[in-house]
Order: C-alpha cells, then sequence, then structure tokens
C-alpha cells in the first residue's frame, strides 16, 4: 500500500505525461494509417532500425531513436511509444528487439503477432535515460508535423523551432513542402533559417536565414543570432550585428509598448478604485477612509454572486460577473446611503473628524468580513472570456486586464455621462462648487449628498468587482488600495473626472515606467515622494477648481 | 529664564497631572524593586515594561496633541517620526550587542552578517555611542518633520490634504523600510538587544530605571508643552487653527509657526519611540504603518484634543483597554476600536477631558450667575457693580 503510494514520487511526473501524449499520437496515427501505403514492404526495412535500438550504449540508442524518426514511417511513434514505456526487450547480446506488453508474451514491435520461442527471461529490458528521452520527445515532435490535426502540427512546429536541431533539417523540409497552413509555414521557415545558420551552408543561404530569423523579432530570434554571430564568417558578420541591433531596437519599443500597457492596466485599477472617492471628496469635501472597504465588499459580493449561481443556476455561471456587476453596485450603493444617514451627515463642515470615523468604520467593515468569510483568501473565478492571453506583435496582452480596462473606461464615461446629462448630476455639481449656493436655489443638498455618497460607493463596489478577478479577495483588500486611491485623487483634483483620470493613468504609467530601473518597491516610494512634492507645487491637485468656493 | 519660562502660568491641572506622573516615577519603580512578592504594593516584573509602553504612547499622543490640537495639523504621520526615534535608539542597542550576535560578529550586526555584508554602511557610524544615538533621536524626526513641514506649509497645504500627504510619508517610509538593502534590518527590524548603557536590558532594574525615565520624560515633555501652548506665541497658534488665513491678515508668518510646533511636536515623538523600543526590546517596519498612526489619533480625540492632558489619558485608557480586550476577545476588538472611533467622533468630539471641563466651567458659570443674582436682589448694585457682574458672568 505505501510502496503504491509513493510510486508517483519515485517517478518523475514529466515522464508519465509524456508516456500518456505518446499514446495519443499513436491513437492518432493509427487511424490515420488505415488510408496508409503498402504496410509490409515498409515495415521490413524499419527492421534494422529497429533492432539497432537494442544494441550498444545509451548515446548510439539515441542516434537509433533519431534514425528511425527521420523515416517518418507512421509506424515510428508507436514503436516509440513502446521504448518510452520500457516496453522493448532485447537480448543481453543484442540482435533482434522484442516488445513484451502484458504477462510475460513476447510480441514483434512491428507486426505486433506473437513470436515463438523466445523465452522472455533471457531478454533484458532497453533502459532509458534523460538524453534518451529527450531524443524520444524530439522524435515524436518531428513525426507530428506530418500530422494531419493543426493544431498537433502547430505545437509540434514550435517544439521544433525550439530545439532546432541541424539534423532534422530534412524532415522540416519535407513537412515545409507538405505545409498548407501559414502560421505553420512561418514556424517552419524561422525553424529551417535557424538550422541552417547552425549548419554548414552557403553565405548566401544563411544571409536569407538571418533574414528570416530576424523577420521574427523576439527573444529567442536574439538569442540565435547572438550565438549565430560567435562562429559566423567574417562577410555574415555585419549583416548579424546590424539585424541584432534591429532586433533590439525594435524589442525597445515593444518594451516600451509592454510598460505603458501594465501602465493603463493598473491605471485603469487605480482609475477604478479612485473614481468614488474623487466624487464624494470633490461634492462634499468629504475623505472616506472606509471607500477601501467598499472595494473590498463589492469583491465579496462577487464572490457570493459565484456561488449563489453555482448553486442555484449553473447554467448561468459564465454570467456570473456580469451579474455580480448591478449587484455589487446595487449593495454597496445602498451601505453608502446608510453611512452617509447615520455617520457623515453629522459631521459635515468638519472633515476631519469625518476622515476618523470613516476609518473606525472601516476597522468594523474588515472585521465584520473577516468573522462571516474567514481570514483567507476568496476563490473567484474568471469565466472564460476573461482568461488568456492574446499575443500582439511583442505584446502579451491578457483578457482580464484588457477588460478591465474596457470596463473602467465605461464607467468612467457613464459617471461623465451622468453627471454632464442628468438632473443629479447637475446638482451635484452646483453643490461642489457652491454648496450654500445651491442650496438657496432650492436643491435638497442632504438628499443630493445622500445620492453622491451612494454612487461613490457603489462604483467603488463595481471596482471590487474588477479587482476580484485580478487581485485576492481578502478582507485586507481594500487596505491596499486606499492609499493609491488618495494619491490619485490628491494628484489630480477634486471636482474633476478628467483630473482623476489623468492622475489615474499618469500614476499607473509612471509607476510601471520606474519599476524596471528602480525596483516595484523603490518605485512605489518614488511615486509617493513625487507626489508629495507635486502637491507643494499645486496644492489642490492637477485640474483644481477655480473660484472662490474652494477657500472656504 | 528658561526656568523661569517653564515654570510660570501652568493651569492647575497640567501640574497636577504633571505631579501624579513624577509620583509614578518613583512609585513604580519602588514597589516592583523593593516591596515583597505577593504583597499589595508590589508592581509585578511584566508590567513595568507595559506601563512603560502605556507612557510612551501617552507621550505620543502629547506630541500629537500639540499639533492637532493647537495648530489644527491633522497629522497621520506622527508614527513615523516615532518609529524614526525608535529605529535611532535601535541601532545604539544593536550595535551594544558586540560579539554577542548569533553570527558573532564584533562589528556588524546579525542581519548584516547574514546579508553578505562587509562593512557597516556609513550612516551607522557613531551609533556605538549613546549621546550620539540620543541626538539622532531628535535631530533624525526633527530634521523630516522640518522638511517637510517646510514644504507643505510654505506652499499652504491643508486640512485632509495635508494628512492625506503625512499618510503617504509614512507609508512611503514603511516600503521603504521593509526592503532590505536599506541596512535597518528589513522586514524583521531590529531586535534581540543585550544591554543599554552597560546595563543588562532585561533586568528588572534596568526596566524600573526605564520607566522611571519615561515618566520623567513625559512630565517633563507636559510642562514644556504646556508652557508653549500658553505662551504669546502659543495663543497665536490657537488662532492659525481657529482662523488661519485672518492670523495671516493680522501679519503673523503663519508657516513659520506652525513650522515650529510641528518640529518639535516630531522630536517630541522621536524620543516616545526611542524610550519605547528598549522596552518593548524590538522596532520593525510595521511601526510605520498608517494605521497606527490614526490610532494615535484617536488616542488624542478621546482624551480630548487641546487639552494636554488629555491625550495622555486618552492614550493609557485605550491602551489599557487593548490590552485587556485582545487578551479576552481578540476577534472583538477591532469592532471595539472602530466604534470608539465612530462614537468619539459623533458624540464626544471634546474627548473626555474637554466633556468633563465644559462641564465644570458650565457649572461655574451657573453658580457664578446664581450669585450675581442673590447680590442683585440682596442690594441696588451700583453701576459699576453691575458691569462688573456682568462680565464675570460671561
Amino acid at each position: 500500500m505505501i510502496r503504491a503510494r509513493s510510486r508517483p514520487s519515485l517517478f518523475s511526473p514529466v515522464r508519465w505525461r509524456l508516456a500518456a501524449a505518446c499514446r495519443l499520437f499513436v491513437l492518432a496515427l493509427v487511424l490515420t494509417a488505415a488510408c496508409g501505403f503498402s504496410p509490409a514492404a515498409a515495415q521490413e526495412a524499419l527492421r534494422p532500425l529497429v533492432n539497432a535500438l537494442g544494441t550498444g550504449g545509451f548515446p548510439e540508442r539515441a542516434e537509433a531513436v533519431k534514425a528511425l524518426a527521420a523515416t517518418g514511417d507512421p509506424k515510428v511513434p508507436e514503436i516509440l511509444t513502446y521504448l518510452n514505456d520500457g516496453e522493448l526487450y532485447a537480448p543481453k547480446a543484442g540482435g533482434a528487439v522484442y516488445r513484451i506488453a502484458s504477462g510475460n508474451t513476447v510480441i514483434d514491435p512491428l507486426t505486433g503477432a506473437p513470436v515463438e520461442g523466445v523465452a522472455a527471461g533471457g531478454l533484458q529490458k532497453i533502459r532509458l535515460n534523460n538524453t534518451l528521452r529527450g531524443a524520444i520527445t524530439t522524435a515524436m515532435s518531428q513525426l507530428t508535423l506530418l500530422s494531419p490535426d493543426r493544431d498537433k502540427r502547430f505545437s509540434a512546429a514550435q517544439d521544433i523551432l525550439k530545439s532546432a536541431d541541424p539534423a532534422q533539417l530534412a524532415l522540416v523540409d519535407g513537412a515545409l513542402a507538405q505545409e498548407k497552413d501559414n502560421a505553420i509555414k512561418g514556424l517552419l521557415g524561422a525553424a529551417r533559417a535557424v538550422m541552417v545558420l547552425r549548419s554548414d551552408h552557403s553565405v548566401e543561404e544563411k544571409k536569407a536565414a538571418i533574414e528570416t530569423v530576424a523577420a521574427r523579432g523576439n527573444r529567442d530570434a536574439l538569442t540565435i543570432l547572438t550565438t549565430a554571430l560567435a562562429g559566423a564568417p567574417a562577410d555574415l558578420v555585419p549583416v548579424i550585428e546590424g539585424k541584432i541591433e534591429g532586433i533590439e531596437r525594435q524589442m525597445a519599443l515593444w518594451d516600451v509598448a509592454q510598460n505603458i500597457w501594465y501602465g493603463l492596466s493598473l491605471g485603469s485599477v487605480l482609475l477604478l478604485a479612485a473614481i468614488g472617492l474623487a466624487i464624494t471628496f470633490g461634492v462634499m469635501g468629504v475623505i472616506n477612509m472606509a471607500h477601501g472597504e467598499m472595494v473590498m465588499l463589492g469583491a465579496y459580493t462577487t464572490y457570493v454572486v459565484q456561488q449563489a449561481v453555482a448553486t442555484y443556476a449553473p447554467a448561468l455561471s459564465t454570467y456570473g460577473l456580469a451579474i455580480a456587476v448591478p449587484t455589487a453596485f446595487l449593495v454597496t450603493g445602498l451601505i453608502g446611503v446608510a453611512i452617509e444617514r447615520g455617520i457623515i451627515r453629522f459631521l459635515y463642515g468638519r472633515p476631519l473628524e469625518t476622515l476618523l470615523a470613516t476609518w473606525g468604520l472601516s476597522l468594523i467593515l474588515q472585521q465584520a468580513i473577516r468573522s462571516i468569510f474567514g481570514p483567507t483568501n476568496r476563490q473567484v473565478d474568471n469565466p472564460p472570456w476573461m482568461s488568456g492571453t492574446v499575443d500582439v506583435g511583442g505584446l502579451a496582452v491578457t483578457w482580464n486586464r484588457l477588460w478591465i480596462i474596457v470596463f473602467s473606461i465605461a464607467v468612467f464615461f457613464a459617471l461623465l455621462t451622468l453627471l454632464k446629462r442628468s438632473r443629479l448630476g447637475l446638482q451635484m455639481r452646483a453643490v461642489t462648487q457652491n454648496r450654500r449656493m445651491a442650496s438657496s436655489m432650492g436643491i435638497r443638498t442632504p438628499y443630493v449628498d445622500a445620492l453622491t455618497f451612494g454612487l461613490g460607493s457603489g462604483i467603488a463596489g463595481m471596482a471590487g468587482v474588477a479587482l476580484s478577478q485580478i487581485d485576492n479577495v481578502s478582507p485586507n483588500l481594500g487596505q491596499n488600495y486606499i492609499i493609491d486611491s488618495f494619491m490619485v485623487v490628491v494628484f489630480g483634483g477634486v471636482g474633476n473626472l478628467w483630473g482623476t483620470l489623468v492622475g489615474a493613468l499618469s500614476l499607473g504609467i509612471a509607476n510601471k515606467f520606474l519599476e524596471p530601473y528602480a525596483g516595484a518597491v523603490l518605485g512605489k516610494i518614488l511615486i509617493l515622494v513625487l507626489i508629495i512634492l507635486f502637491i507643494q507645487r499645486r496644492p489642490r491637485g492637477l485640474f483644481a477648481l477655480k473660484g472662490r468656493a474652494i477657500e472656504q | 529664564m528658561i526656568t523661569e519660562f517653564l515654570l510660570s502660568r501652568h493651569e492647575k491641572k497640567t501640574l497636577v497631572v504633571a505631579a501624579l506622573i513624577l509620583l509614578a516615577a518613583i512609585l513604580v519603580p519602588l514597589a516592583n524593586l523593593l516591596a515583597p512578592e505577593g504583597s499589595l504594593l508590589h508592581v509585578p516584573d511584566h508590567l513595568v515594561p507595559l506601563m512603560g509602553k502605556y507612557l510612551c504612547y501617552a507621550l505620543l499622543a502629547l506630541a500629537l496633541d500639540l499639533v492637532w490640537g493647537y495648530c489644527g495639523i491633522l497629522s497621520l504621520g506622527h508614527g513615523a517620526f516615532f518609529a524614526l526615534g525608535g529605529y535611532a535608539m535601535g541601532m545604539y542597542l544593536m550595535r551594544q550587542i558586540g560579539p554577542r550576535g548569533v553570527y558573532a560578529n564584533p562589528l556588524l550586526p546579525d542581519f548584516m552578517v547574514f546579508l553578505n555584508w562587509k562593512e557597516l554602511p556609513w550612516y551607522w557610524t557613531g551609533f556605538n555611542h549613546f549621546w550620539f544615538a540620543g541626538l539622532m533621536v531628535l535631530l533624525v524626526p526633527g530634521l523630516l518633520a522640518f522638511v517637510f513641514g517646510w514644504f507643505a506649509f510654505r506652499s499652504r497645504v491643508t486640512g485632509v490634504y495635508l494628512s492625506i500627504i503625512t499618510q503617504a510619508m509614512t507609508y512611503a517610509l514603511l516600503l521603504a523600510f521593509f526592503r532590505n538593502e536599506m541596512g535597518f534590518g528589513g522586514n524583521n527590524g531590529l531586535t534581540d538587544f543585550k544591554d543599554i548603557l552597560g546595563a543588562n536590558i532585561q533586568a528588572p532594574e534596568t526596566r524600573a530605571t526605564l520607566f522611571a525615565m519615561t515618566a520623567l520624560l513625559l512630565a517633563l515633555s507636559l510642562i514644556l508643552s504646556s508652557a508653549i501652548v500658553r505662551s504669546k506665541y502659543g495663543k497665536v497658534l490657537i488662532g492659525v487653527r481657529d482662523a488661519e488665513s485672518r492670523t495671516r491678515f493680522l501679519g503673523y508668518r503663519v508657516e513659520n509657526m506652525k513650522l515650529f510646533i510641528f518640529t518639535v511636536s516630531a522630536m517630541m515623538a522621536g524620543i516616545a519611540g526611542a524610550l519605547y523600543v528598549p522596552q518593548v526590546g524590538i522596532i520593525n517596519p510595521g511601526e510605520f504603518a498608517p494605521a497606527n498612526s490614526i490610532e494615535v489619533v484617536i488616542w488624542t480625540a478621546v482624551g480630548g484634543r487641546g487639552t494636554l492632558i488629555g491625550p495622555i489619558i486618552g492614550a493609557i485608557l485605550v491602551n489599557f483597554g487593548k490590552t485587556i480586550f485582545t487578551a479576552a476577545f481578540p476577534e472583538f476588538w477591532l469592532f471595539a476600536l472602530g466604534a470608539l472611533f465612530i462614537a468619539t467622533t459623533l458624540f464626544l468630539p471634546k474627548g473626555i477631558v474637554g466633556t468633563v471641563m465644559q462641564g465644570s466651567k458650565a457649572r461655574a458659570e451657573r453658580q457664578k450667575a446664581v450669585a450675581a443674582e442673590k447680590g442683585r436682589t440682596a442690594a441696588q448694585p451700583s453701576q459699576g457693580a453691575a458691569a462688573h457682574e456682568t462680565q464675570a458672568a460671561e
């Protein structure tokens, strides 16, 4: 019992997976071989190669595997799978190779027919080592290059490109001639070019190969060219150097783009977290320290919605997130209105006290969530349409980040429309600019305040839905964003949503640009110091409201 | 002249509290060291550093009250000054360990050996002297406050904006001190202290002395603060708090006044930190956490801001409550603290001391009014006396 349990640790899991993969290939190939060509003759041609597997040391056997693969025979993957699974045996002295699958029946690996007159006891298992296993994997991927399944060919082509052993040149040429798919053709072409570079070919051929490799323009291409540079003939050196320089320049550009992308992504998260804060601060002059906890509540609402959907309506699970957005808005919005009516309205005109009271509230909310859901992280799943990556040139764009950017921009413009076009927005702007005057004009400022606070909290809740996709849903979720959100509001200035947008995006991008040079932590410190210095220059932020109303 | 400045014009209650603290400075060590174990008067060993810790917090709250209660600057970064003072003292204590560390390196503290550092960073030089460390306890927080305040007050950053950037300051320092490369022990901070000025830091005598020193410095700071706020300068400071623009238009250099009190307060916080570290035995970046600084604000608010003695009482009360609460119901401490924040701001805006003072003041006025009423009915008052009485009633 104990032995059985300990087996997986003794045998490397990689090997098991490899074996499973091989079996799959075999299945596929056996099926396609049905429409294949005259089996018997081809099999007999294979036999000396198969028998070579049983002779010599590991290097010789690796050679034998390569030779087998080079034939491209559909029977080969099957043989290699047997070898990989340790089912192939040979007499100690060498000679014919047999397969012993189960029990003690000795069978011919090529035909599958039982062999008479050979005792299983006299045979020895053909042992494997890592080199040999590597050779088998490469051989397998070579063979799958000819598979009718496009995805298989694609991944095989990627493998080939990675290893790019010049010995496989003929095989790649063969595959290239048959290949119809352009993406795979590109990969194979690149692989071929790398192989050409690594072997003895004429300068012209190598030049063309350099072009092909350089066209890929990624880090791998750079490594290939750099290694090629070492052993290159004199007249190729300037060509390669030029290409390397070109790739490096291109990659530097992509790096900048990548940083901007990360920065935009971080900025959109900050925007979502800060925008609600900006509204409440702008309209009411209230710094809501519990804002981060509203974000956290939004994230937990997402979790609860996800659980509820999974229990009561599993069919809708893909849309759980879409359901969570309005739910979180409503839940946190209502809590926000309750907070405003219950606490904040008694503290108007005393912003510092409001700050303290909301801080106290944030402690209570955190502890409440910790008591209900426990201190550990909760798992919120990514729906399928939000997971995965898409490559845009040299950029790796993750879907969830992309959706969050889209979402935050949508929220931003929805809010902007609300403020500019709706009656409530008009009233909110009026109260922001001059509370007493607005009040004199008949605007019920307490009502506007409550709705504003609810709106700000609701947006924080929606931010929580978005954050649940990229961050840990824990009771401390809000704490991680609150100081950054303050920085955005202070930097952007209040009473102006555009200020928040510019503030969030520029902080996000600046953060990501500083990170490579200064490290994540130091970069953040630098940003904080820069903001503290910036506040000296513009105490009211980048987009300060102008007018008397501000100096109260 | 300085003594005269320090001893004149104090309110009675300030003097009473200062005297009580001094009394504690004498009695607690005596009760700890001399009273036999098991007697009613005996203070157990573990209580002495705990009470010392409360007094350090009280000093920190007093420092905050100077800027918040009297100048209207709500600093959410006073924990940073406290921690910096603590680190300065911690560095001295680290150097005193000498070759007794785990790696037995005579020069480098353990964490530097662990990081494979070969020599002491330049900013650690001098910290083997107590006087130098003591100077740094004052200078480092003072300098930071001066530079920070110089920029902030000159550009007239006020109100919540100022609070937020002080919070950003302590947050930035928190992140910075977490870094191992800073050379302050990173995440673990400074700990495993052995002795202070040659005396074993764990010994009851040392702890009692530390307690006495803390109480003494707290009493001194209280007297100093009282002297400051009751001087002419202090009166202008209150003017700045209540009507900053008006004070400025009257011709006072508001930014300089703020800068002075901010720096003094930061130094006081630094002293509190320096006294805290040897009694608690560790200083780590957690002290920079923004939440800590906000907690100091609530001690001050509970006790009553702008009263000087209020924050001392508040800090001791809240921390005593915290000790009890976290031991009995650790789950509920945050609920209690949060509720305390809300309740204080909603129902007790003047704090305990402020409310009591208001009550006694109102009572005194009522009594005076009653007395005046009696006087008026008893005899027909002259014009002058009536004027005098109305003035008194006001």
